[in-house]
């Protein structure tokens, strides 16, 4: 399965997408922020169709879109964590813009590229080649590391927003570079497994990794590793059976692990403490 | 442009998807409950590409999955405090997977993929009189069912442990709120494509909060809002070549800033 290119480049791009996922999505679990991740997924969507719309590169417009939209939201709030309601209906509209970039799309592209919108959705990452292969590793690695350079003050104010403040930690500024970085993660993920599917490789692997463990460090490890393997795994499971896209095979793979961990001994344990509160 | 059936069909069913929109996204928004509503709103979609696949009819498979996604929901542990984060990664899981199969049995099924954009974002012209005869039942259900509970819902959605204290049945009223949406969504869904629907479900009703903080005037007003997008959209999407879930989004939208930044 190696021998072939494409293959390589899928698990290369995949495994830098999955790693980045699996950092941040720990902070967007610990921070309740999935549905801003999800909005984002969809700005990413409106974004990629408004490029192809105007004839600009798809990526240009997925980058610009989705950080542009951080930040907005990030503005919204003041301690950087917009409430919900303003998450869904900025986004409710940015949806409506982008069935607006489908169909100009459609109507004034009619002639062979009709797939264009269903790729930008559920992604393509077989389609990806070598120079976009180096811009999702490069983004990933500039992603994780900025990450792990903010990963003490941000976690500290994600658990406790009031005294992280009070102790002179910039908790807004932090809000707000965060959303910035899960913006370039969303562009960069739509690549790979589209626009609606980056959510669960945010949610999933994240997911499982806090029932497992309830330190920092580890659970981030272990989210980056179930990430990882979710995207091998789906790649492998898309190749022996080719009727199954791989966006359906990383999602399944990282569906799978979340449900594996409420049979754990943690998993169990965390449910009833939760329960009895 | 009422001379055409289809026309009249259209501003029939976006009617009675406004009225059972703005009745139950009252209650979403009030129980910052957005996440969900559009993760029911989505799960449909596999729900019709799976019953196609299998050959049942596309309204059985939107019913069973938004129900089972709504209890899936609704089993969850409560959220309280830290619990809450609990809930958005299962949400996010559970929306990330039913897409994820909605794609695979679409791709399963002869690869036609040009469906996915009518499960998606749905089509208001293409609606028949037998549709609209049954969205006008189910919007009479649950808008029926929402105004059965309305007091004690009210009372659990503003402040949950008073209300439990007080013997009202909270954990009930949250799962059956779960599945009227759940069923709402997936009855209007397949008819203006789930994403639509959950701009219905949300924008009027954020805007109604914004504006009145009375129950009875803001769910009065968010069927208002949402009943008059939908005309205008449908309206302006008749003269002229744009979609009309374009138009809808905009105007609530554009409605939502202004009660924003005025009131």
């Amino acid at each position: 399965m190696l021998s072939h290119e494409f293959i390589r480049h899928a698990l290369l791009a995949g495994t830098a997408i999955a790693v980045a996922a699996g950092v941040l999505g720990y902070f967007l679990v610990t921070r309740s922020q999935l549905f801003t991740a999800d909005a984002l997924g969809h700005v990413a969507f409106t974004g990629a169709l408004l490029a192809l719309c105007f004839g600009v590169d798809a990526r240009i417009g997925l980058f610009a879109a989705t950080i542009g939209v951080a930040l907005l939201l990030g503005a919204l709030e003041p301690r950087g964590r917009a409430d919900d309601v303003v998450i869904g209906s900025a986004f409710a509209w940015v949806l409506g813009v982008g069935v607006l970039a489908l169909s100009i799309f459609t109507t004034s592209h009619s002639t062979g590229n009709g797939s264009a919108g269903v790729s930008v959705l559920f992604g393509s990452i077989y389609g990806l080649d070598a120079s976009a292969v180096r811009t999702a590793v490069v983004i990933a690695v500039a992603v994780v590391v900025v990450t792990l350079l903010i990963a003490r003050p941000l976690l500290f104010a994600s658990i406790d927003s009031a005294v992280a403040a009070a102790r002179g930690v910039p908790v807004r500024l932090l809000g707000f570079g965060f959303l910035a970085l899960v913006g370039a993660e969303a562009a960069e993920a739509t690549q790979a497994v589209g626009a609606l599917l980056l959510l669960g490789l945010l949610a999933a692997p994240a997911g499982a990794a806090v029932r497992l463990t309830t330190r920092p460090y580890r659970a981030m490890a272990l989210s980056v590793v179930i990430a990882v393997g979710s995207v091998w795994g789906g790649v492998a499971f898309s190749y022996a059976v080719p009727k199954v896209p791989p966006s359906f095979g990383i999602i399944a793979v990282a569906t799978a692990a979340y449900l594996l961990s409420y049979t754990t001994r943690n998993g169990r344990r965390r449910v009833e403490s939760v329960g009895t509160r | 442009m009422f001379q055409y059936p289809f026309m009249v069909n259209a501003f029939r069913a976006g009617t009675l998807v406004a009225v059972t929109a703005g009745v139950i996204g009252w209650f979403m928004v009030l129980r910052r409950q957005t996440f969900a509503g559009h993760t029911l709103a989505l799960i449909g979609f596999p729900g019709a590409a799976g019953a196609t696949l299998i050959g049942v009819s596309a309204q059985l498979g939107f019913y069973a999955f938004c129900v089972t996604g709504a209890l899936v929901i609704a089993a969850l542990p409560v959220a309280h405090g830290n619990g809450f984060r609990e809930e958005t990664a299962v949400i996010g899981t559970l929306q990330a997977f039913a897409l994820a199969s909605g794609f695979l049995f679409v791709s399963l099924y002869h690869g036609n993929l040009n469906g996915i954009d009518a499960l998606l974002f749905g089509s208001f012209l293409g609606i028949t009189s037998a549709q609209v005869a049954g969205l006008a039942a189910l919007t009479a259900a649950s808008v029926g069912a929402i105004a059965a509970m309305a007091r004690p819902l009210l009372f659990a959605s503003i402040d949950r442990d008073v209300a439990a204290a007080r013997g009202v049945p909270v954990r009930a009223l949250s799962i059956a709120f779960l599945v009227v949406l759940g069923v709402a969504a997936a009855a209007t869904s397949q008819i203006t494509g789930a994403l639509l629907v959950f701009a219905l479900l949300v924008l009027p009703a954020a805007t109604a909060q914004r504006v009145t903080a009375r129950p009875a005037l803001g769910g009065v007003l968010a069927v208002a809002i949402a009943v008059l997008v939908t005309w205008a959209g449908l309206t302006l999407g008749y003269y002229s070549d744009y979609p009309i879930g374009f138009y809808v989004t905009s105007l609530a939208f554009g409605l939502y800033v202004l009660a924003s930044f005025t009131c």
